[in-house]
């Protein structure tokens, strides 16, 4: 090699290498990287679940989360809970053929895109992994079955029969979004329009906002839309973190009270601005309840009872029985609505 | 070719008063340009839409949402003003907003020993950063890229999944957080302070000239006698401090504090301080237009919508604006360089 | 930041190759190259995660390895060769972006699926171009400049696609993007990235457009001197930045079978990371590709190996920035010690630069040298 010269001796020319194994081998070590608990890597009846978040840090994953491991538990399986920090579908990718190559007995995942990690699912299927979508779905090529939190259309109902309540069934509203490409918002907000538009006349659909997700957007896109539509009546956000971040704005502004926000939002997120008036009603499913019955969905899958297909029915522990509908979905159950009546009943 | 500064024949590095005034005279003209574009920005929307100006909120927003960045980019200022650059600040901001969260979780401290132990725990950081720039003389792009990596990694494995909610932190200071002292935002307030004690001790002060010569011409500054790493170090300890600051801000404006917070605000920061006249080459530009850069951007990515572009187009449009500032800028350095050489042939 | 923000900055170090250096035979130097130390630290690594973690060692792990890091290794290539001219591009991973969205909506649209390949290159060189153009012919700082076009790229990206993915590529083209060499482990995206990697070094190594990388890397004013085209060496190193991120972007979208506003999001900061890590001084004018091919594979399959060791995200990042603090400044600090015992070592050791720089007009000619404090080299000269 014709390198320009350099000053540095040998020694300082391995420092890289000194300091790519040293750091790798602590990390292993502290983690515990040496003990294998990857299943017996056949894939065949373990009963090792592992959950595939959109992302990690979203407390609406963590209690999904939770309900999982608790049905793991339950039925005596492995546990395990891996993901990206961004909810991107190029870095799922590369946990799903990370839990390829561990040969999980099952993958329950929350797609980021309906196509881009169809591929690793198939693969990881191709090995004998079970696929499970949950909260929002692959095209259903790509997986054995998709736990649905509640059929797309009474989401989609619910909320628009909650913002017509609460602005009089007239007037604007706007929806605040989560990322342009969530498969599950995209159907849901396309529904919502059919429906404002075949039954509700008056009221007009100003703009839908895109609020990734994130907190500090989605609140920076609420100021915004209130700014550009003076005469707004309502907002519908059906994400949690869009709705937290849409009431926490509207709860110190001129116009609490006076615009109505709904969608879908976790109680103990909301508990305050319903209890102080900004909101007055918003609906969810439990997210526990459809991690936990996600996780029995998996295990029905890998001791071979159901096979994803329609007419199936399966034992979801104190759930009771469901029955897998057409392209092999799953769903929990009505979203809940929650208002100042019956939040403090709930807690997650 | 023009160096960052007019160099004149003898090697002395700072440039003889007549110059300097002549220089502080095209910075001020340089962000007069700003501000008009500000206003202009301010002017259109209005008039589209009164109420982005003449409502409360909208008089409330214009001085709230840029409040945040207006600190990172004074400390970003600093930083490329002595030819560096500080790409860890998204970083420290998330991991001190975090920090102070949990601070309030854990602890039943008071809120301003809270804040005062934020910011000193982005010093902390930005000390870390200047000590690997100043002592290692390795390139201050390498090091903040590697701690930005390293500080939202230490975060996301601290906070793991659980994220501190509105309803951990004092009541005190979320309202603080949203109230306002004299029609002007209380966060507003604060990151005027900043800028005044930013610009008193840049422009004012013998350490701020200091940081200035070093950041024209390094070398020349050593020659001289300046103190390169310690002043080195400070830059980076008030970067790391106001991306603290920003953080505990975060904490009060936001209330909720996830593993996402402050993600790539980093480039928000350098770009406001591009936008507002900071020479990338060290040695020119105020804290005064970098702040005016982060009103304008802030500004414009809220007026975008109600001029009817759709918000996907904003980052498009904070593109094209940076672009723009650093051709002008370049059009105007080229003009005062010849200028200057047309005197000295002249004198 | 020297030479990588300042068009004429006379800090970088415009060292002449001094003899000490080949006074060590040739198997000394390979040796102890930087290059070969990364490579062996991949090495180490791969046998170390072979022997702990589980699933490690298998052939498949190195097929998901390739597969993830393509666009990086891709893209790495033309990198390494802007920052040995001391500039950098943080725009490549929104080229990739614009590139696939361009390539979707034609596609979309009803083109060819050959001539949207095309026309989504041709919008990588335009990409690059723009920024050249701006770096050498306006003449401004290469980080402020793809600053700007980092958001500009990313945001005509977004704008174009807003909130739908493009889906639905022929199964002929995905099928490529995910496929094999035949029957081996070697993913097929391998055959164009061996192709380029060998275009690239016999270009940046054995031409003498190469030694006017690194002469404008050393000392810019010296390359111009001597009769090289700064300006025009630059520009077609951006271009050819824009255009491979273009491929990259192509790439993306089969592999992943969608195109999207922000595929590859924050791609830029590996790229940087992995060529820094092989041994590419960001000073400019120093630096290897082999190194650099090890540096994004080292990164790469420390990655999956905590991967597969049930870590997550976070783990990863703290590795991967400490891997790019520690490697920068050891090397920096051992240097600078390594120098000074050389210096007390050897009274009348030959000079560690000769002057080649014509006195340029209103510039300093003091010249620091990033291994050791401004002083120790006048000393050393003395």
């Amino acid at each position: 090699m014709t390198t320009p010269n350099t000053r540095r001796r040998g020694l300082a020319r391995v420092v890289p290498a000194v300091a790519a194994v040293l750091g790798l081998s602590l990390v292993l070590a502290a983690c515990g990287g040496g003990d294998d608990e990857g299943g017996s890597g056949d894939g065949g009846g373990d009963l090792s679940v592992t959950f595939l978040p959109k992302n990690l840090g979203n407390p609406y994953f963590d209690a999904s989360s939770t309900g999982g491991e608790a049905a793991v538990e339950e039925f005596g399986g492995t546990f395990k809970e891996v993901g990206p920090s961004e909810a991107t579908p190029d870095s799922q990718v590369s946990y799903i053929n990370t839990l390829t190559q561990q040969g999980v007995g099952a993958i329950a995942i929350s797609a980021n895109d309906p196509e881009a990690i169809g591929d690793a699912l198939q693969e990881a299927r191709d090995a004998g992994t079970k696929v499970v979508t949950f909260d929002s779905d692959t095209n259903p090529e790509y997986r054995d079955l998709f736990v649905s939190q509640a059929d797309a259309k009474g989401i989609a109902a619910k909320q628009v029969e909650l913002i017509a309540k609460a602005i009089g069934d007239e007037g604007k509203v706007a929806i605040l979004s989560a990322s342009a490409n969530a498969t599950n918002q995209n159907e849901w907000i396309k529904l919502m329009e059919e429906d404002l538009a075949a039954n509700h006349p008056n009221i007009e659909l100003v703009e839908t906002v895109y609020g990734d997700d994130d907190d500090q957007t989605s609140f920076d896109k609420t100021a915004a839309l209130l700014q550009k539509h003076s005469d707004l009546k309502g907002i519908i956000s059906p994400t949690t973190v869009g709705i937290a971040a849409a009431a926490r704005y509207l709860s110190d502004s001129q116009y609490k009270g006076k615009v109505a926000l709904t969608g879908l939002g976790t109680p103990d997120q909301m508990r305050e601005y319903v209890k102080d008036g900004t909101v007055g009603s918003f609906a969810l499913w439990s997210p526990e309840d459809l991690g936990y019955l996600t996780a029995f969905a998996s295990k029905a899958l890998i001791d071979g009872d159901i096979k994803g297909e329609e007419g199936d029915t399966f034992e979801a522990g104190k759930l009771g029985e469901y029955t897998v509908g057409e392209n092999g979905t799953v769903i929990l159950g009505e979203p809940l609505e929650f208002n100042k009546d019956n939040i403090d009943d709930f807690n997650f | 070719m023009s160096t960052a500064t007019p160099t004149v024949t003898t090697p002395a590095p700072p440039p003889p008063p007549s110059t300097g005034a002549r220089v502080r005279k095209l910075l001020q003209a340089r962000e007069t340009g700003i501000v008009l574009a500000f206003l202009v920005v301010l002017a259109v929307t209005t008039a589209i839409n009164p109420s982005f100006l003449f409502s409360k909120d909208g008089w409330r927003d214009l001085f709230l949402t840029p409040s945040i960045l207006v600190v990172l980019a004074v400390g970003q200022a600093i930083v490329i003003i002595t030819r560096n650059v500080d790409l860890s600040v998204g970083s420290i901001l998330g991991l001190v907003a975090y920090a102070t969260g949990r601070l309030f979780v854990d602890t039943g401290l008071p809120i301003l020993v809270v804040l005062l132990l934020g910011i000193l725990f982005g010093v902390a950081l930005g000390l870390i950063n200047g000590a690997l720039v100043a002592f290692a003389k390795v390139p201050a792009l390498v090091i903040t890229l590697g701690t930005l990596y390293v500080y939202r990694g230490v975060m996301m494995s601290w906070a793991g999944s659980d994220r501190i909610n509105a309803s951990d932190i004092p009541s005190g200071l979320l309202s603080f957080g949203t109230s306002s002292i004299l029609w002007i935002p209380s966060l507003a307030w604060i990151s005027f302070v900043v800028l005044a004690i930013g610009a008193y001790l840049m422009g004012r002060t013998r350490g701020g000239r200091e940081m200035y010569a070093i950041g024209s011409d390094p070398d020349a500054a050593t020659l001289y006698g300046l103190q390169k790493t310690k002043r080195t170090l400070l830059a980076f300890a008030a970067s790391g401090g106001l991306a603290g600051l920003a953080g505990v801000m975060y904490v009060a404006r936001y209330g909720t504090i996830s593993s996402g917070a402050g993600l790539g605000i980093e480039f928000e920061a350098v770009g406001a301080a591009v936008i507002g006249g900071v020479a990338i080459f060290g040695g020119s530009g105020t804290v005064l237009g970098a702040a005016v850069g982060a009103y304008l951007l802030m500004t414009i990515n809220r007026g975008l919508p109600i001029l009817g572009i759709q918000d996907f187009w904003q980052r498009a449009v904070v593109g094209l604006l940076i672009i723009v500032a650093i051709v002008l800028d370049k059009v105007l350095k080229d003009r005062q360089h010849k200028k200057l050489l047309a005197e000295r042939d002249a004198a | 930041m020297t030479s990588l923000i300042h068009p004429s900055d006379t800090s970088t170090q415009p060292r002449a190759r001094s003899y000490r250096d080949h006074q060590r035979p040739l198997w000394q130097r390979i040796l102890f190259s930087r290059d070969l130390a990364v490579w062996v630290a991949l090495v180490v690594v791969y046998l170390y995660a072979s022997a702990t973690v589980p699933f490690f060692d298998r052939p498949i792990t190195i097929t998901y390895l390739l597969l993830d890091v393509a666009p990086i290794l891709l893209i790495a290539l033309p990198m390494t060769l802007v920052i040995i001219t001391g500039e950098i591009d943080l725009s490549v991973a929104s080229t990739v972006a614009l590139a696939s969205v361009s390539f979707g909506v034609l596609y979309d649209k009803g083109t060819p699926i050959v001539l949207a390949a095309v026309a989504a290159l041709l919008v990588g060189i335009v990409c690059g171009a723009f920024n050249g153009f701006l770096v050498t012919v306006v003449g401004l700082p290469s980080l402020a400049v793809t600053i700007g076009t980092l958001a500009l790229y990313r945001g005509i990206a977004v704008g174009l696609l807003g909130t739908t993915a493009i889906t639905d590529f022929p199964d002929g083209w995905t099928d490529w993007a995910r496929g094999r060499i035949g029957e081996s482990d070697i993913p097929s995206i391998m055959i164009p990235f061996a192709v380029l990697a060998i275009v690239f070094i016999v270009l940046l190594h054995f031409t003498a457009f190469g030694r006017g990388v690194y002469a404008i890397g050393l000392n810019e004013g010296a390359a111009r001197f001597s009769g090289i085209r700064v300006e025009r060496t630059k520009l077609v190193l951006f271009m050819l930045t824009g255009v491979v991120s273009a491929l990259a972007g192509i790439y993306y979208t089969l592999r992943y079978g969608s195109a999207r506003g922000d595929n590859a999001n924050g791609m830029e900061l590996q790229v940087i990371a992995a060529v820094l890590l092989g041994g590419v001084s960001i000073f400019g004018g120093r630096g290897a590709l082999p190194g650099v091919i090890a540096g994004v594979l080292l990164i790469g399959a420390i990655g999956s190996a905590l991967r597969l060791a049930d870590q997550t995200a976070d783990v990863i990042n703290i590795v991967t920035g400490l891997l790019l603090v520690v490697s920068v400044v050891g090397s920096s600090v051992l240097g600078w010690v390594s120098s000074k015992r050389r210096s007390r070592g050897a009274p009348d050791a030959p000079s560690g630069t000769t002057q080649s720089t014509p006195p340029q007009p209103h510039n300093n000619t003091t010249l620091t040298d990033p291994d050791g404090p401004v002083g120790e080299r006048e000393r050393e000269d003395r």
